[in-house]
């Protein structure tokens, strides 16, 4: 049960975490994270870099759609801007990987900008049709640019190397994602602290009152975009080092329908729902998978007969989810709080 | 000086003339009351100056300045301040995050500052709750339901926090539509203490639509009617109480013993 907190300063009580415990949580989360990858396998930790990096796109995208009230259908394509712009920056100009990956995120924010322009003419359903227009557009791209994409054939990249070490295994490379996807997320989480973070839900609730107290539609709507398209350029940049090549075929539009179902799943506008979600449309594939494979010992040939299965029980527990919980994940979580508040005095 | 001036402001919708030459002087420092039969144009006057319509003639002028070709939020950014006739509180945050947002125009933090949440971003957030929580907070009392959603308020408090989002802006005008409609009697009379507060203490000119006549008459300085898009009244409250032309707009065209006489026509047909 959580009780007195007291504060003397409103200072105090704006802050990111309020109690203590809140704080200890955070530094057992740290500690955890800190201490996984000496007790881990390369497959979990395998696991978890791929579950960042999800978890940097969703968190771009939950700001956009979750946050803003923008549908996007191009979180993935703007991960591929990332991704080649990486590319290209270490096979051609060898600078190293922090610039390349601040760079891919910066070309991805101006990718971004310009995708997001018809935001300002059209909401809803529209909006989502024309970044699918984007996302095409952009795939065309990266297919037929052979001097800069290689074309269909795509690019190797060399894994980044940081104090003389390749970070080219899971194990080495989980100093790397895992450390910038927390702090990434720290920084969306400030985000809505603040007077732009708060401008993104009034548009997403009820624009034209944002308006008439002063928002600026345009500029905001295309700030979001743009914080997005960084989101998603910086994990596209850490795919393309992680996986070391890249092709059209890494982006595709399902990816985006997959981001945009774990931002549903996981929580709409909730930094959360943004984990909880990049967790679950990663692992949950896997868990099957695990299933399945328990399965086999009872059964003949069980990964030929249920491999179909899986895609099938996985797309019902995303329609599970919209329907039994359209809240997502986060709100599970926060029930969760709520019953804790007042145990062991029950109401 | 006046602090908000209607000149001569027209406005259609297609063949709808929602505004005819309307002109409205708000004098400063006063509360002056719009009133008039539904579908009069009272909303779409207040939308024309807030800058959610662009009339087609006329000026508007705040303190004044042509404000006319003005948008929305450079309006707001001059001090017009404003409340919707149907409550239009963002559902998704907390009554604090509100009324914070109603100080959107009076802060400056840039990206940066916001994502590391140093420097100006700590600095201006610091400063504006502690500004709301003394000057609107404590004035309105609202300060016990600062954390609590605002969906899951009662109607009057939803009312009233809509009021306190306007005052955290520290407008120097300020549009209320409808402030008191749908509320019981003790909603009603704290709403119309609050509104004389707002104009006694803070010194902010106010000018409302309003359709509960108790309270227009009581409050306002200074009272406009309007009926299909045009003024046809204007001046101290109790004139035009008295105007003929504004209770034919109110009744209708017969006068009370004709209306009499046809009710008991109607009852003896009957």
């Amino acid at each position: 049960m959580r009780i007195g907190s007291p504060k003397e300063t409103y200072a105090a009580d704006e802050a990111l975490f309020r109690t203590r415990t809140q704080w200890a949580w955070f530094g057992v989360l740290l500690a955890a994270l800190a201490g996984f990858p000496f007790v881990a396998n390369l497959y979990w930790l395998y696991l978890v870099c791929l579950v960042s990096i999800n978890v940097i796109a969703v968190t771009g995208l939950n700001v956009l759609t979750g946050y803003t009230g923008q549908v996007s259908l191009g979180q993935a394509a703007f991960m591929g801007v990332g991704a080649y712009t990486v590319a290209w920056l270490e096979n051609h100009t060898g600078s190293p990987f922090p610039v390349n990956l601040l760079a891919g995120s910066v070309v991805a924010t101006g990718v971004g900008l310009i995708a997001g322009l018809p935001s300002l003419r059209v909401k809803g359903l529209y909006l989502a049709i024309a970044t699918i227009a984007a996302s095409f557009i952009l795939l065309f791209i990266f297919k037929n640019w052979e001097s800069v994409t290689n074309g269909t054939r795509g690019i190797g990249i060399e894994p980044p190397s940081a104090f003389g070490v390749a970070l080219e295994n899971p194990d080495t490379f989980y100093w790397l994602v895992v450390p910038v996807t927390v702090v990434m997320l720290l920084l969306a989480s400030n985000l809505f602290r603040t007077r732009i973070g708060r401008a993104f839900i009034a548009i997403r609730d009820r624009d034209i009152s944002a308006s008439v107290l002063g928002i600026d539609l345009p500029r905001y709507k295309l700030m979001s975009f743009g914080i997005s398209a960084f989101y998603a350029g910086m994990a596209g940049g850490l795919y393309a080092y992680f996986f070391g090549s890249i092709n059209p075929e890494s982006f595709p539009l399902l990816m985006s329908i997959f981001l945009l179902a774990a931002v549903i799943v996981g929580g709409m506008g909730s930094m959360l729902g943004s984990i909880l979600g990049g967790i679950f449309m990663t692992l949950v594939p896997e868990l099957l998978r695990y299933g399945i494979d328990f399965l086999g010992l009872f059964m003949e040939n069980a990964s030929a007969v249920l491999s179909p299965v899986r895609t099938v029980v996985f797309g019902l527990l995303i329609v599970g989810f919209l329907l039994f919980e359209p809240l997502g994940l986060a709100e599970i979580w926060r029930r969760i709080r709520r019953f804790f508040h007042l145990w062991p005095f029950r109401t | 000086m006046s602090t908000l001036e209607v000149d001569n402001v027209s406005l259609s919708f297609g063949g709808v003339n929602a505004l005819n030459a309307v002109s409205v002087t708000v004098e400063a420092g006063g509360i002056t009351a719009l009133i008039g039969p539904n579908g009069a144009g009272k909303t779409s006057l207040f939308n024309a100056v807030s800058g959610f319509y662009r009339p087609q003639a006329g000026r508007v002028l705040f303190e004044g300045r042509d404000i006319s070709a003005l948008r929305c939020p450079q309006r707001a950014a001059l001090g017009i301040g404003r409340t919707f006739q149907n409550i239009a509180l963002f559902r998704g945050m907390t009554v604090l995050d509100n009324v914070k947002l109603g100080a959107h125009v009076r802060t400056r933090t840039g990206l940066f500052s916001a994502l590391w949440y140093l420097g100006r971003a700590r600095r201006e957030e610091t400063q504006i709750r502690e500004q709301i929580e003394r000057e609107v907070f404590d004035f309105l009392e609202i300060d016990h339901i600062r954390r609590h959603p605002v969906a899951a308020l009662p109607y009057g408090l939803q009312k009233r926090v809509e009021l306190a989002r306007a005052l955290a802006m520290r407008p120097r005008l300020l549009l209320l539509d409808e402030p008191v409609a749908g509320m019981n009697r003790e909603e009603k009379e704290d709403m119309a203490r609050f509104i004389l507060d707002v104009k006694e203490q803070w010194g902010v000119t106010i000018l409302m639509v309003e359709h509960d006549m108790g309270m227009v008459m009581d409050i306002s300085d200074q009272v406009y009617v309007l009926n299909f898009g045009q003024v046809i009244a204007s001046g101290r409250p109790e004139t035009v109480q008295a105007n003929p032309e504004v209770i034919e707009a109110y009744l209708g065209t017969d006068d009370m013993t004709t209306l009499r006489r046809r009710l008991r026509g109607e009852s003896e047909a009957a």
